[in-house]
């Protein structure tokens, strides 16, 4: 055989792949600026498939990229801008070193800064792509809007990004796209529903952040930094497509324009703007006035039988849509001062609600607290000293909840001081065979359109009570006669085995007793005999499958045996919870 | 000033103006104009006298302590006064006059003469050279492009414009092994600020997750209930976890999953329903009891009526089948390991293996043409000449006395313990094992008409746990711990070797075809070999539990059975065609229970009725049980 040798490792997936030093190295670049650049283009570790292979035989652990990834990289113009900031940096320092401040000075205007609309545009080529990567960027814009404006990053930043999501929340108001609504123990969750796309972010409750030490605060700079320019951009063009000036203005021949007077508190002009619009409580002023919002109308196409049921379909979803959209149209709201400001009245507006606040509060209050036109006033106190009679005097989790469930809920157990009922998380469908909590079967009920007073309510409870005593009772019974075929079984094995020792030991009693009529159940044979028949079929599946089968059905046993504890968990509740009354009312 | 020099020794300080601590440790402060050391004042003062200075001496508030020489100082009025300016923060001459009126040099008034007559520097007037070079220095760096002109600073307002104004897919090529990380989960019912009451931990919820490592606890966070919203505190973690989301994003490294979302339904083989392979066994119907130790073995006569059994009791026991009574009870004074009956239906005997003799017993249960054919057939030597003794290891006896009136009729002594007995399909042949590692005197076969016996095999090829006839051509099957070996009887070579794949062979079956083999292993595995097709299992079935201790086939129906020590018998549907193309077909059809398990033993023998889909079992609680 001729031929040269094959070595080892100069084909196939070794090739296809670079650890992550020697990309540096190819780089030429220092760590924190690989990570950097890494982050700004999106360049990500790959597992390789074997990875054995890739490592050279080696087992050690590495992380690959792949190398077409580090070739690309080569390339990307913002290398160069990192190695002149290199170079800048190290000529502010000679110059700071020879204490020429004049040079300091110079250099410092020509500092090398990059752009990143580029990088945008390669990473994102369509606009959808950008949509469905922004829920990250949300979060931290979010995030770092709520920053105070010392210490972990530049003023800049938090600026620019409290702009962004002003103007990002203030997108959603007008274009009415928010969905659903999480309090959490985290923050609060919003989902918008933006171009078919579902957008999710999480807002933390405005506290001042205690920083960690072990966060490394120049990768989220990084991110941010890459996250604002896409989200500027994803802005620029949401507010276009609504034709919506930007950077957004508000609207001047609105009626609720906050009055002038407060514009002598805030020391710069821009500033005071962006605490009007951050108010969110004015409309935004359009390129074409007189555009109406259109009507999303569904174009009617003559079509068969089968499509126009999912025509129809899609039609009812969007009318209840429309409904949703317009929840809180004609409630006036007015915000007591405990109440999170911002993440209220985002809400109550993009449903179409008014509302406004003290006018100590923030800036952009429209109406006062006398306003006898107010139908909701949102407290979170036990109490008030006067109460207007005009108005529903309702805690913030109503809000959140008739968003949910896209109806207007009852407001009687949201009332001062009145126990909540639990606040559920929108974002779980549940599929068959999950528990669902009796709070979301009520809610859905609702949504049917099944209205059931209070009192009818706990008189269904109580007969409810009785229905499952009862029903707990037959169960018990059906429970016993099952027990009662096997005791029958047991019984008769038992008399064989004692005929049959009987019949060992030489005592052999002839006995003739009355024979019982066998009734058999043939659903119930039926039932066994396929059940053997399946066990049966299950000894014949191969090594591979039968992993993969005890595998699946462990999981479908957990998930059972995880909803039976919650409902278990939930009647054990109930139970001491109605003991109690009991006791209470005794 | 003078007088006070005169009247007070001069007690100035040499050291300079250095801390005054340095002398902290000595007696002296300094040293004085002459060289001398400046003592320190014998007696520091205490807050008391201090306390007592300050109450009776009149002169103590402008009394000052001089660090340097140790001692206080009354400040005179003239030093009083000028303190007292300075503090003020005027001058400290009282003659200075701040307000004089100012003398302007350079006034809008054009004088005639100049202020001084110095003549003009030259320099004046003539081009600077070093400002010269500094200026062509930077015209050069700006020529050079190392200079640039002042940046205009933009805000920040106006940089962003429609980005995608022009969306073309050119770009997307790039993406194809782009794999997008995937979104952060959406948020349960645990994590509301007010959950219904069954997603709260329980007290041991509590415990178990706060001992738990975080990477392995199923929820990051304490579900926690507050009443209303004003009183839901900071999250402290929400950095953290933006944080780690952000090192998820650039650091994870991605890999495309499969999921596989397979109907568990679809993995179950489709099987003929075992309804429509009927006849098998399905039901215990009959219990054979009477041993009292375990039974060992069990065999059933060619004729179907008479079920031989030998236990560790020492006895055999011979039971008529239908009717489950013990006909006969032979004791043989051993435990028996192995019974097997003369497959020949023209004869009735049986071969009983214990300790280290086989027995040939002739039952007498058959009609009296077949007893004599038997006898005839055992006495058949005797007329004869003398057995030839071709091995001396070997020696056949005849038995006498109560023996003989019990029906043994023949002796045939082993050198070591015999463990297992198989009739040739003749029924004139006999074969016997003796396990043992060391030697090559593993297996005898004996001719029981011509009362000889002979070792097949010089060489010792492993343990050997059982060995078979074929029912049809002159092979002989032999079964080592971990293979099986074919051997041509009458080319006297091996023809084939079965590699079983499991640890420990513990029986092996042969089916009545002779192209297929069986064999059970004490590894749980039943393995099904088509002699044809590979020396591979075709089949292995991991059904049992426990070590499988026995296997038969049926001689007339496709069926096979298997004796676990999980205390079950499992019956399988083989069918076995002719056509060499086609796989033979394995149903498990059946899964028998009914022996207990004692010291660990469940079933230890299983074989079939000669003609009925019968299948009986022998088991370690010293029954014999008949499954119709």
């Amino acid at each position: 055989m001729g031929g040269l040798q094959k070595k080892k490792f100069e084909r196939g997936s070794a090739t296809n792949y670079i650890t992550r030093n020697r990309a540096r190295k190819k780089l030429q670049l220092s760590l924190p600026d690989f990570r950097r650049l890494c982050i700004l283009k999106g360049i990500y570790p790959h597992e390789p498939k074997h990875k054995k292979k890739v490592n050279k035989g080696s087992t050690a652990p590495r992380t690959f990229y792949l190398l077409k990834d580090i070739r690309f990289l080569l390339h990307e113009p913002i290398v160069g801008k990192f190695r002149e900031y290199k170079i800048f940096v190290r000529k502010l320092k000679k110059a700071y070193g020879k204490t020429e401040w004049s040079a300091v000075e110079r250099l410092r205007e020509n500092k090398p800064t990059y752009k990143l609309d580029h990088i945008i545009k390669e990473r994102y080529p369509t606009f959808i792509d950008a949509l469905r990567d922004i829920d990250d960027a949300l979060c931290m814009c979010f995030l770092f809007s709520t920053f105070a404006r010392t210490g972990k990053c530049h003023v800049q930043t938090i600026q620019l990004c409290k702009r962004l999501t002003v103007e990002w929340m203030n997108y959603v108001i007008t274009s009415r796209s928010l969905r659903k609504v999480f309090l959490s123990i985290k923050g609060i969750y919003y989902q918008a529903e933006v171009m078919g796309q579902l957008i999710t972010w999480v807002v933390p409750y405005q506290f001042s952040h205690d920083h960690p030490v072990d966060v490394d605060y120049r990768v989220m700079a990084t991110f941010t930094e890459l996250y604002t320019t896409l989200l500027g951009f994803v802005n620029f063009r949401l507010y276009n497509s609504l034709n919506l000036v930007y950077p957004p203005k508000l609207d001047s021949n609105a009626e609720s324009e906050p009055k002038e007077e407060s514009e002598d508190d805030y020391a710069m002009n821009s500033e005071s703007y962006l605490e009007k619009l951050s108010a969110l409580s004015a409309s935004l002023a359009r390129v074409v006035s007189s555009a109406e919002e259109e009507e999303a109308q569904l174009d009617h196409f003559p079509t068969e039988g089968i499509r126009s049921a999912q025509m129809e379909a899609r039609e009812k979803e969007l009318k209840q849509q429309e409904a949703q959209k317009k929840l809180f149209e004609g409630l006036k709201f007015y915000l007591n001062r405990e109440v999170p400001r911002e993440s209220l009245a985002f809400i109550i507006r993009c449903f179409g609600g008014q509302v406004s606040w003290d006018k100590s509060v923030c800036i952009g209050s429209t109406y006062e607290m006398t306003d006898e036109t107010i139908t909701h006033h949102i407290i979170d106190r036990p109490s008030v000293d006067k109460q207007y009679i005009n108005r529903y005097y309702i805690q913030p989790q109503w809000v959140y909840d008739c968003v949910n469930a896209k109806v207007l809920l009852p407001v009687e157990d949201y009332f001062l001081g009145v126990t909540l009922p639990p606040h559920l998380s929108p974002f779980v469908e549940e599929k068959e065979g999950d528990y669902v909590p009796p709070e979301k079967l009520k809610i859905m009920a609702l949504q049917r359109g099944e209205k059931t007073g209070n009192e009818q309510e706990e008189e269904e409870e109580e007969e409810e009570e009785e229905e499952e005593e009862e029903e707990q009772e037959e169960e018990e019974e059906d429970d016993n006669g099952d027990e009662e075929d096997d005791e029958e079984e047991v019984a008769e094995e038992k008399n064989l085995k004692k005929m049959e020792e009987q019949r060992s030991q030489g005592k052999v009693i002839f006995k003739v007793t009355p024979g019982k009529l066998k009734v058999e159940n043939k659903a119930r044979l039926e039932q066994e005999e396929k059940a053997e028949e399946k066990r049966l079929a299950i000894m014949m599946m191969k090594k591979k499958e039968k992993y993969l089968y005890d595998k699946i059905m462990f999981g479908k046993k957990r998930k059972v045996r995880e909803a039976n504890k919650l409902a278990a968990k939930r009647k054990a509740h109930d139970d001491a919870e109605k003991a109690k009354k009991k006791k209470a009312r005794k | 000033m003078e007088d006070i020099a005169l009247s007070f020794p001069d007690i100035r300080n040499t050291v300079g103006n250095i801390p005054v601590e340095w002398y902290k440790d000595f007696p002296h402060i300094g040293y004085n104009l002459d060289g001398k050391k400046i003592y320190k004042p014998i007696r520091n003062k205490d807050e008391l006298d201090d306390f007592l200075d300050k109450m009776e001496n009149p002169e103590y508030w402008r009394t000052v302590h001089d660090k340097q020489t140790g001692s206080d100082i009354v400040l005179s009025d003239d030093q009083v006064e000028l303190v007292n300016r300075l503090q003020r923060g005027q001058f400290g001459d009282v003659n200075f006059n701040e307000y004089e009126p100012m003398v302007e040099f350079f006034s809008s008034d054009v004088m005639i003469h100049p202020i001084t007559n110095r003549p003009a520097d030259k320099r004046s007037f003539i081009p600077s050279l070093t400002e010269k070079e500094k200026v062509s220095k930077l015209v050069h760096a700006i020529k050079m492009g190392w200079l640039k002109p002042r940046r205009v600073e933009d805000d920040g307002r106006g940089r962003y414009y429609d980005l995608w104004a022009s969306e073309d897919s050119s770009i997307l090529a790039r993406h194809r092994m782009h794999l997008p990380a995937p979104k952060i989960p959406l948020p349960g019912h645990h994590e509301s600020y007010n959950p219904p009451p069954e997603y709260l931990f329980t007290d041991e919820e509590r415990a178990l997750w706060e001992q738990q490592d975080p990477g392995d606890r199923k929820l990051p966070f304490v579900p926690r209930k507050y009443s209303s919203l004003r009183q839901v505190p900071a999250f402290s973690h929400f950095i953290h976890e933006r944080f780690e989301r952000c090192l998820d994003l650039y650091l994870c490294p991605r890999q495309r999953k499969m999921r596989v979302n397979v109907n568990p339904e679809d993995l179950i083989p489709q099987l003929p329903k075992p309804k429509d392979l009927q006849p098998f066994p399905t039901t215990q119907s009959l219990v054979y009891r009477g041993h009292s130790g375990l039974v060992r073995s069990i065999s059933v006569s060619p004729s179907g009526q008479w079920l031989a059994s030998g236990s560790d009791d020492g006895s055999v026991r011979f039971w008529e089948v239908c009717s489950s009574r013990c006909m006969k009870m032979v004791q043989v004074g051993g435990a028996v390991k192995s019974v097997a009956w003369n497959p020949n239906p023209s004869v009735c005997l049986l071969a009983v293996a214990l300790d280290s003799v086989v027995l040939i017993l002739s039952p007498s249960l058959a009609d009296k043409q077949v007893i004599l054919s038997s006898e005839r057939l055992l006495s058949a030597q005797q007329e004869g000449e003398e057995p030839a003794e071709g091995n001396g290891s070997v020696v056949w006896s005849e038995a006498e006395g109560e023996e003989l009136n019990q029906g043994v009729r023949l002796k045939i002594q082993h050198p070591k313990a015999v463990h297992q007995v198989v009739w040739h399909a003749k029924g004139d042949y006999l074969a016997s094992v003796m396990p043992d590692n060391t030697s090559h005197l593993q297996v005898y076969i004996h001719q029981l008409s011509r009362r000889r016996s002979q070792n097949p095999f010089s060489r010792n090829k492993g343990l050997v746990q059982c060995v078979s006839f074929h029912p049809i051509r002159p092979y002989f099957f032999v079964a080592t711990q971990r293979s099986i070996r074919i051997y041509n009887l009458v080319k006297q070579e091996m023809t084939k070797k079965l590699q079983a794949n499991s640890k420990w062979i513990s029986s092996m079956a042969v089916h009545p075809g002779g192209d297929h083999v069986i064999c059970g292993s004490y590894d749980c595995k039943l393995s099904w070999f088509d002699l044809d097709l590979s020396t591979k299992p075709y089949k292995m079935l991991r059904h049992h539990k426990k070590a499988v201790r026995g296997v038969a086939y049926h001689r007339l129906y496709p069926l096979f059975a298997s004796a676990s020590d999980d205390g079950s018998v499992i019956v399988c549907h083989g069918t076995v065609y002719n056509d060499l193309l086609q796989n033979p077909l394995i149903v498990p059809v059946k899964v028998l229970r009914g022996h207990v398990m004692t010291h660990d033993l469940g079933v230890l023998d299983v074989t079939f009725h000669p003609t009925q889909p019968w299948v009986f079992s022998s088991g370690a609680d010293a029954t014999i049980r008949l499954f119709t």
